[in-house]
């Protein structure tokens, strides 16, 4: 296991140094805070999540319960009738209550913060894809958010299920999930911003 | 020895079931701290989530591993002594890496992922909600194939609910501290290599 760790991280920094994508990341806002001293945070975070709510962090099961409130609204016979919905029923349980104040969470930093940004497309999107591009944002948000969304309820788990909730309880299948998600999601960026 | 996992089940069997007043506020307290962290992290913005998957830009990994280093000497040592319980989700190698992959893939196109979207809304980035529309799309289409996906592809390498140390035949807590030193010196190097 130690090995495999290494590997990757000596191959970063050639990878990173060989691509061009005529912008950098880098050249935009970062981090308010320092990300050790968040992610610490965030670690606790789950110890009192684990202790007081006997719940694990995650997020993209809030998605899946709107989706079932939609469609028991649309087609409610059919939509009961999918193995899914009948296996995890949708309902305005913890972890809806934990999205929504996710979302007023970055509200109350940003705010904070003064980094509210009330924008369609971030600078460094339009440095890439021009001024008018929000068909595309558009078309490929919703398509990444579909497929992100499909990929999280087949593995069970999204970036915060499985790559925080599970990676630290040392879940096998979430340490898989994890490492096919970067090497899907570093293989997509890169072809996003070199082929199109 | 104490069964961690059942020691804590019978002391709060009790608070487990309904939305208790007790319940609810965790999952508001929580989900403010989680968005909150997010977008101080950094990791609501367009351009630090994408430079994370072109190689430019590691805070998101920072902010993981160091979750995980806390979360997990926590987690384990909470669990020893029977004060939470652990939360494991069952590996099963095809879902996992062919979820992986598809959540990948959307999350490079998307740039934000289930929960740092949640914290990117409150932000006022207001491109999450095309993923948004697609993320609950992409939940249904999964719900639409769930009842073929659990008879095929979710049965490809089912091993169960099983961590890393299980799998190698070692303690888990001392191998959690030991991951958690390893992962340390990891993140220590990361620094050095990738200032930001």
């Amino acid at each position: 296991m130690k090995s495999l760790m290494i590997v990757p991280l000596l191959c970063l920094p050639t990878l990173a140094t060989a691509a061009d994508f005529g912008v950098d990341a880098t050249d935009y806002d970062g981090p308010a805070w320092s990300p050790y001293l968040v992610g610490a945070a965030i670690g606790v975070l789950s110890w009192l999540s684990f202790y007081f709510a006997d719940k694990p962090i995650g997020a993209s099961s809030f998605y899946a319960t709107i989706a079932g409130f939609v469609g028991k609204v649309l087609a409610p016979k059919h939509t009961e009738s999918l193995r899914y919905f009948k296996d995890n029923p949708p309902a305005l349980d913890w972890g809806f209550l934990f999205v929504i104040f996710t979302i007023l969470g970055g509200l109350l930093a940003a705010w904070t913060g003064g980094e509210f940004r009330n924008e369609w497309l971030h600078p460094m999107w339009v440095a890439r894809f021009g001024e008018d591009s929000m068909l595309l944002r558009g078309v490929i948000g919703f398509a990444g958010g579909a497929l992100m969304a499909f990929g999280a309820r087949l593995a069970d788990g999204c970036t915060s299920g499985h790559g925080i909730s599970g990676t630290l309880q040392l879940n096998a299948g979430s340490w898989l999930t994890v490492i096919a998600m970067f090497l899907a999601g570093i293989a997509t960026a890169m072809f996003l911003y070199t082929a199109l | 020895m104490i069964d961690p996992g059942k020691a804590v089940e019978k002391s709060r069997e009790s608070s487990s079931e309904g939305p208790s007043g007790k319940k609810i506020l965790t999952a508001i307290l929580f989900g403010l701290a989680f968005g909150f962290l997010l977008q101080k992290g950094g990791v609501a913005k367009y351009n630090v989530l994408i430079g994370q998957l072109l190689l430019q830009d590691f805070t998101v990994v920072k902010i993981m591993v160091s979750a995980i280093i806390v979360g997990m000497v926590g987690i384990f040592t909470l669990n020893r002594f029977a004060k939470v319980n652990l939360h494991i989700k069952p590996t099963r190698i095809g879902a996992q890496t062919i979820g992986g992959l598809l959540f990948g893939a959307g999350f490079a196109l998307l740039a934000y992922c289930p929960g740092t979207g949640a914290a990117a809304l409150g932000q006022g980035s207001w491109d999450i909600l095309f993923g948004m529309a697609g993320l609950v799309a992409g939940s249904y289409l999964f719900a639409e194939m769930s009842g073929w996906l659990k008879k095929t592809v979710e049965t490809w390498g089912d091993k169960g609910k099983i961590t890393i140390p299980d799998l190698l035949h070692l303690p888990r807590l001392p191998f959690a501290y030991a991951a958690a030193v390893l992962l340390a010196i990891g993140l220590f190097y990361l620094h050095r290599i990738f200032p930001r």
